[in-house]
């Protein structure tokens, strides 16, 4: 019977080269994180060696997320596909600028996050895994900035949010399970939303190959949902980038975990949503965002100044934090709705400075909480003269969160705005504008009650505090301060050096404004 | 067959979207297991419903010979299963607990995380 088989040329179905060495480093991140943390689940109970499964992996993810990023920026988008299978067959993973400098972010936020745990987590908090949650979380986040299958997408999407429930509800207290219901509903209720719009972009286009799936929908007959399944797409991806008005489960739950759990959230999940938006409305579907374009600037600018609004109204400094992370989103958004190359290096940009500058805001609060023992804005004051150091640090996230100059948050805003007039978007513009000013107020709010003023709410200023300060002087755990030097040293280099980030971000923001590159990588030809 | 599997498929999402709107914790968890499984049931329809055979080459081709079932939305479903079915047994526990140490089923009345005449932000500056 075999002998009768017709000659067969695997060349069909199959890459017939071998991987190159480098390429490999695609898959690197999620493997190591996925090794890392099946290591530390089996050794749970060994809470001491925990941290440094942690440390140790997600180090490594680090450099080795350094190596793509070069290899990417020397060689062009790097894509491969499972068991070397043919795209659109085999599941392919394809990394181009964007995606690995955010994995980069990503990797680095976690790894400052693992330090800061700790010193932060309790053992048995340890035992209840919170290592083993952060590298598998990690392992989402990468996976999905990687992935170039969109149902690949949607796995990495529900590998991050099982792992966040696990990481919200660490602790047990009754605010975290409030929390942690409202949080994990409507996530699910967004994930699921985006399995649906899958389900029917599949049957539209019958692939589910993102760079496949870019090529035949400009050859669908006119009548196709098109549009609608775009629709249906910013809807499920705003909801999990928290874009108004669907971002209600944001506020309501990202002040109940630990603040180093708070702070990995902040950085990342949010930022993934943001990612999938770029990704898939850029690159899939550059129709779609044109059609929305208007309701894409007027969700923007609604998240924008609803979320700095919030952000003035909470007395609660992990509430006011999580508005502020809102905001961010809508300046992100602001460069979709333009869509001109340098509005969608802005967004890069400015999703890249979020994820770096939300996560070292919100272990600020930790440490701002551990030197005043609070975290109300009214029963904070006088923390200047505990640690000046600390009262630097913060003036410089926040100048960089609000975006003046001179660090990180202040280039991206200036290419967000100068893209918003140049593409007729002149109340975009505006929007960011208005919005810079607002969060200037806020976080001016937030370093005189906490810093500057004599002390808490009802104090004398300059009576009981200078006698407390002299006497207990402020120690800084060492594993707060690097984490925070760590990332507070890259905002001000980014600020004063941009030109580094600039170049990624130009290399990514022209692949998504012109989608050709992006599937001539994956399928090797131009379409 | 397909319309009446699209109108089947409405019917169990309005379902669980009319459940999920209730303020008792177990009817929003019933409307998320019909969901899951409203899903499942649109992408096995959008993977186009027909009675063909199995896809299965024979031994002596390389190819099939006739046209096949869709194998792929089955594989889609299947892993859409896995994970909505853990999501589920997750939020049960979840649930449970939240039933248990905030003395109320009614999201209505979880406020502790968000307490309701929460103290407004210092005025000055």
């Amino acid at each position: 019977m075999a002998a009768n088989k017709p000659a067969f040329d695997w060349a069909a179905a199959w890459v017939m080269d071998p991987t190159p060495l480098a390429d490999w480093l695609l898959v690197a991140p999620t493997l190591l994180l996925m090794l890392g943390g099946a290591t530390a689940i089996m050794l749970r109970k060994k809470t001491d060696i925990q941290p440094w499964i942690g440390i140790g992996t997600i180090g490594l993810v680090v450099l080795s997320n350094i190596l793509l990023l070069a290899h990417v920026l020397n060689n062009g988008i790097v894509s491969m596909v499972m068991g070397s299978w043919l795209p659109p067959f085999g599941i392919a993973f394809t990394a181009d600028a964007m995606g690995v400098l955010f994995a980069l972010a990503a990797s680095i936020v976690a790894l400052c996050a693992a330090i800061y745990a700790a010193g932060s987590i309790e053992q048995s908090e340890r035992r209840y895994g919170f290592y083993p949650f952060l590298m598998l979380l990690l392992c989402g986040v990468t996976g999905a900035f990687l992935t170039g299958d969109i149902f690949n997408l949607y796995v990495w999407f529900e590998v991050l949010l099982i792992s966040s429930f696990g990481m919200i509800v660490l602790g047990n207290e009754k605010r975290q399970l409030d929390g942690a219901m409202k949080y994990a509903v409507l996530n699910l209720l967004a994930t699921t939303l985006f399995l649906v719009t899958t389900g029917l972009l599949y049957g539209m286009v019958g692939t589910l190959n993102m760079a496949d799936i870019a090529m035949r929908i400009p050859q669908l007959p006119e009548n196709a949902p098109v549009m609608g399944i775009a629709a249906l797409y910013f809807l499920a991806f705003g909801m999990k980038a928290a874009a108004f008005p669907v971002n209600f489960w944001l506020p309501a739950s990202y002040h109940t975990p630990r603040i180093v759990v708070s702070a990995v959230f902040a950085g990342l999940l949010t930022k993934v949503g943001v990612y999938a938006l770029l990704r898939v409305m850029l690159v899939v579907m550059p129709e779609g965002r044109e059609w929305l374009s208007t309701l894409i600037g007027l969700v923007a600018v609604a998240t924008m100044l609803t979320g700095v609004l919030g952000a003035l109204a909470q007395t609660d400094i992990r509430r006011m934090l999580g508005y502020i992370v809102i905001s961010g989103i809508g300046t992100v958004l602001a460069g979709l709705a333009v869509g001109s190359e340098v509005s969608v290096a802005g967004s890069i940009f400015y999703a890249a400075h979020s994820i770096l500058c939300m996560t070292a805001l919100y272990l600020l609060a930790g440490l701002i909480n551990l030197l005043g023992g609070s975290y109300s804005l009214r029963e904070l004051g006088g923390l200047y003269l505990r640690s000046p150091l600390v009262a630097a640090c913060t003036l410089v996230l926040l100048f960089a969160v609000a975006g003046l100059p001179p660090f990180s948050g202040f280039w991206p805003k200036v290419m967000l705005v100068e893209g918003a007039l140049a593409g007729g978007m002149g109340w975009v513009a505006a929007g960011i504008l208005v919005t810079g000013v607002l969060t200037a107020i806020t976080i001016g709010r937030f370093w005189i009650f906490i810093f500057w003023r004599g002390g808490p709410e009802g104090v004398t200023d300059g009576t009981q505090v200078v006698v407390q300060a002299t006497e207990e002087k402020a120690v800084i755990p060492v594993t707060v301060l690097i984490p925070l030097s760590i990332l507070t040293g890259l905002i001000i280099l980014i600020g004063i050096q941009p030109e580094g980030v600039m170049a990624i971000v130009q290399k990514g923001a022209a692949v998504l404004v012109d989608p050709a590159t992006y599937v001539q990588a994956v399928f090797g030809v131009k379409p | 067959m397909e319309t009446i599997f699209a109108l089947l498929i409405g019917l169990i999402f309005s379902a669980a979207l009319y459940l999920m709107m209730s303020n008792k914790l177990v009817r929003v968890l019933l409307g998320i297991a019909i969901l899951g499984n409203a899903v499942n049931l649109l992408i096995f329809s959008a993977g186009r419903l027909t009675r063909e055979v199995p896809p299965v080459i024979p031994v002596d081709s390389y190819i099939p010979l006739e046209v096949t079932a869709n194998p792929l939305p089955q594989a889609l479903i299947l892993t859409a299963i896995v994970i909505s079915f853990s999501f589920f047994a997750f939020f049960l526990v979840l649930g449970y607990r939240a039933f248990q140490d905030l003395g109320t089923d009614d999201v209505v009345e979880m406020r502790i995380a968000e307490p309701k005449g929460e103290a407004e932000p210092p005025l000055g500056y």
